[in-house]
């Protein structure tokens, strides 16, 4: 994955300017920053959903729209009506829907689906409703319906947003194990599960910068410039029972 | 009941009637249920709403220029429903205007286009009671056959493009990015929809024709969470009060469309008891 000179703009503020980069494959990179900084524009660029203003942006060697057949996407938790009469099975077989012209999913398709969830350690849930589900196992199905694409990279918008801690963990477990098979993207606000997932991080505010871990005090308040909660920090101190001080300074 | 189990023996149309409301009985159990699910009730009512356009439309033509061989209401009412279910689409994906104020301009739009057309259309003065309130017994044979070939199209579309149907509903980027049409195959269902609403209001008319969308498959959706059992029931619902209706009607001459949908709206409310305690 290769960026270079990337400009985007919805109107006239520029949400990206002159962004550079390179990912090789097999890496995992988080990627943080603040609210508004670029970071689900970057996401919807890397997939094809939006054309770059100027620059050059290559997705496994050609341009993002001719590699999305390539590309596992698991969008923000919560963005789904949960009242959906849906199976795990029948999302995890969304990721195959680019091999199905009409009709029924091949047998094919369906081991590939059963295969996924396997992955994710939702086997025996593949018939259960979706609204039957806990926001971690719902949050497991995105994944699973991800890599039933047979995805060479992974992306990933704030999976944990909305999810708690509890379920975070079975999540965390999860993606370590997919790391290393798959070049994995992951946006999030969560500096624990940075420390834990990432190789390395993208930091989007604008321009974009790859920082190696770990990342010291100093380079966190640059990335956030002080605005914002540090959530790996408030949610050390939420375990440890102690609410009174949520910002970081 | 003897008499209209008679009735059936020996007047065809009755029979056909049966047959069509069992045909696109299966029509509304299965769209209905994406109506539900997809939360473009609305949008149904509002294609219902401006069929009665269509139909002025069909008789100030047939009338003014002789064109009765094939300008029917029904064909009208095919037009209409496509047409607003084009506009509304078309309107809520591209332009930036708020979904709800066209969904009101087409509903209001269809109804007044359909109440001038009427007014200067020349011959006796046509009934429009039949469409607004419905009537159960179709009136002629052809209305029949349209009847059959409508539902088989609606039903073929569904079987053929399913799983896309199900994926635009519950996720419109995900299909996107999975090089499934999104666009498309959203104008496909409201497409769909718009068939079935002339469907409907052939049955229950405009006025009614949305509880009978709606109701078979809201009920459903309180006894199961898997899309294809939802469709099975609400089709089964269907069946009953299209087929009830038809008894009734034939029987008792009630106004049937207005007791179909009081029982099965008390039908609904009772889904929620029977539901809680289920679980």
């Amino acid at each position: 994955m290769e960026c270079r000179d990337l400009c985007f703009r919805y109107g006239k503020p520029k949400v990206l300017e002159e962004a550079n980069f390179a990912v090789e494959q097999g890496e995992s990179l988080c990627i943080i920053g603040p609210n508004g900084g670029g970071k689900s524009t970057l996401f919807k660029l890397l997939l094809g959903l939006l054309e770059p203003n100027s620059g050059e942006l290559k997705v496994l060697g050609g341009s993002p729209a001719d590699a999305t057949a390539r590309v596992g996407y698991v969008p923000q938790a919560l963005r789904y009506d949960p009242l959906f009469p849906i199976s795990a099975l029948d999302i995890a077989l969304m990721g195959r829907l680019d091999r199905l012209k009409i009709g029924r999913f091949s047998k094919k398709c369906r081991d590939k689906a059963h295969e996924a969830l396997a992955e994710v350690g939702l086997e025996k849930e593949a018939n259960r409703p979706f609204s039957d589900l806990s926001g971690g196992q719902r949050q497991r199905v995105m994944i699973a319906r991800a890599l039933a694409c047979e995805p060479e990279i992974l992306l990933l918008d704030e999976p944990t947003a909305n999810i708690d801690l509890s379920v975070e963990a079975q999540f965390l477990d999860t993606l370590k194990k997919l790391r290393g098979k798959l070049t994995i993207l992951l946006v999030t606000h969560d500096l624990g599960i940075v420390s834990e997932i990432g190789d390395s991080t993208l930091c989007v505010n604008r321009r974009i910068h790859r920082h190696s871990l770990p990342l010291d005090g100093e380079t966190i308040r640059e990335i956030y410039s002080g605005e914002l909660r540090i959530e790996h920090d408030r949610r050390t101190r939420h375990r440890q029972g102690d609410h009174s001080k949520c910002k970081h300074d | 009941m003897t008499e209209f189990f008679e009735a059936l023996r020996d007047v065809p149309l009755i029979r056909y009637s049966l047959y069509a409301g069992i045909v696109s009985s299966l029509t509304f159990g299965v769209v209905g249920t994406f109506v539900v699910t997809r939360r473009i009730g609305y949008i149904a009512a509002a294609i219902a709403h401006s069929i009665l356009g269509g139909i002025g439309a069909s008789f100030y033509f047939s009338r003014t220029y002789g064109l009765e061989s094939w300008c029917s209401p029904m064909f009208g009412a095919v037009v209409a429903a496509l047409l607003s279910a084009a506009v509304i689409g078309w309107v809520s994906l591209r332009a930036k205007e708020r979904e709800d104020t066209i969904i009101g301009a087409i509903w209001a739009f269809g109804m007044a286009t359909g109440l001038l057309f009427i007014h200067y259309t020349p011959g006796k003065a046509v009934n429009l009671e039949s469409f607004i309130f419905g009537n159960i017994l179709l009136t002629s044979k052809g209305d029949v056959i349209a009847t059959v070939i409508l539902a088989a199209i609606v039903l073929t579309l569904i079987a053929l493009f399913y799983h896309k149907l199900v994926a635009v509903c519950f996720d419109e980027e995900f299909a996107r990015l999975r090089g499934v049409s999104s666009k498309a195959y959203y104008l496909l269902l409201l497409g769909i929809t718009a068939i079935s609403m002339v469907l409907l209001v052939r049955l229950a008319g405009i006025i009614l024709s949305l509880a009978l969308i709606v109701l078979p498959a809201a009920t459903a959706s309180k006894f199961s969470r898997h899309l294809w059992i939802i469709m099975l029931i609400a089709v089964g619902l269907s069946i009953v009060y299209n087929v009830g209706g038809l008894a009734l009607s034939y029987q008792l001459e009630l106004p049937t469309g207005p007791l179909i949908v009081v029982v099965g709206s008390v039908i609904y409310g009772l889904s929620f008891i029977v539901a809680r305690k289920s679980r």
